[in-house]
């Protein structure tokens, strides 16, 4: 369903991601086997909204309720915080129960995102 | 809250004004009812980004409402109502990138200036109304069989 045209669709468990990225889970244990296709990198939940596709990564240094929210709405797989940023319990609480996964990381959303795109993880395709 | 007769069902939420953490909740039960419906996932997500955007901006920008959901075999609407201020400029508003946004919706991530552009962009009809001092009611249409 998220193949759209491409021959071979290219995806990671997020398990892998967070196994070769080292990032910290969050919340969401229990998804990690969700595929990640895509990844964006925005800050600003409106473009998300109109972009955001089912199967994304999304690295965002948004911490409130709303990314969860978002993340729902779109269908994204997980979202991921850069720089070490702490994310507060009721947000991460909200997400377990939605069954969205937040990880973590002390890298920058550039590093992130650069070393994503590295193990083959492109933009989303329109 | 829920009634359906003659296949029309027709659901409304209230939305708080200013209530960021609960923001949101409105255009979850939305698309989970349309889910459960059967509708479509192409439709879901346009209406459900159409009715995220609605209700933002009632968070953001209006003294409260509710947002209204309604289905019939043809389609669906999905409506949004305040009780002001009203919207002095509605051709303004829709414009990309324009924002009265406040600083605190702002540094939460919202106020980019996509939310009307983007409710147009996903439904396939809109009509709009607004009275400074009375207040702005939304309407987004979607086809059901349609595209």
């Amino acid at each position: 369903m998220v193949n759209e045209g491409r021959e071979i669709e290219y995806f990671m468990k997020i398990r892998q991601v967070v196994e070769e990225l080292s990032l910290s889970v969050l919340a969401g244990e229990d998804f990690l086997e969700q595929e990640v296709h895509w990844g964006y990198c925005c800050d600003l939940l409106s473009r998300v909204m109109s972009k955001g596709k089912k199967g994304g990564l999304w690295i965002t240094v948004q911490t409130h309720m709303n990314i969860v929210a978002v993340a729902v709405l779109t269908e994204i797989a997980c979202i991921v915080i850069p720089e070490g940023i702490q994310v507060e319990e009721e947000v991460l609480k909200k997400a377990e129960n939605e069954g969205v996964v937040i990880l973590s990381s002390d890298m920058t959303a550039f590093e992130l995102a650069g070393k994503l795109y590295k193990m083959g993880i492109g933009p989303w395709s329109e | 809250m829920m009634t359906s007769r003659n296949h029309i069902m027709e659901q409304v939420y209230t939305v708080e004004a200013g209530n960021f953490v609960l923001a949101g909740e409105a255009s979850g039960q939305i698309k989970k009812v349309l889910k459960q419906l059967g509708v479509d996932s192409n439709i879901v997500r346009r209406v459900t980004v159409a009715a995220y955007e609605a209700e933002m901006n009632m968070v953001i920008h209006s003294v409260g409402g509710e947002l209204i959901l309604k289905v019939t075999p043809e389609r669906i609407t999905v409506t949004a109502r305040d009780r002001g201020p009203g919207i002095p400029d509605i051709g303004l508003a829709m414009q990309e990138g324009y924002s009265t946004a406040p600083e605190i919706a702002r540094e939460l991530g919202f106020g980019a200036g996509m939310g009307l552009p983007n409710i147009k962009r996903c439904a396939d009809s809109l009509n709009m109304q607004s009275k400074v001092g009375e207040g702005t009611i939304l309407e987004a249409y979607f086809d059901i069989k349609a595209r």
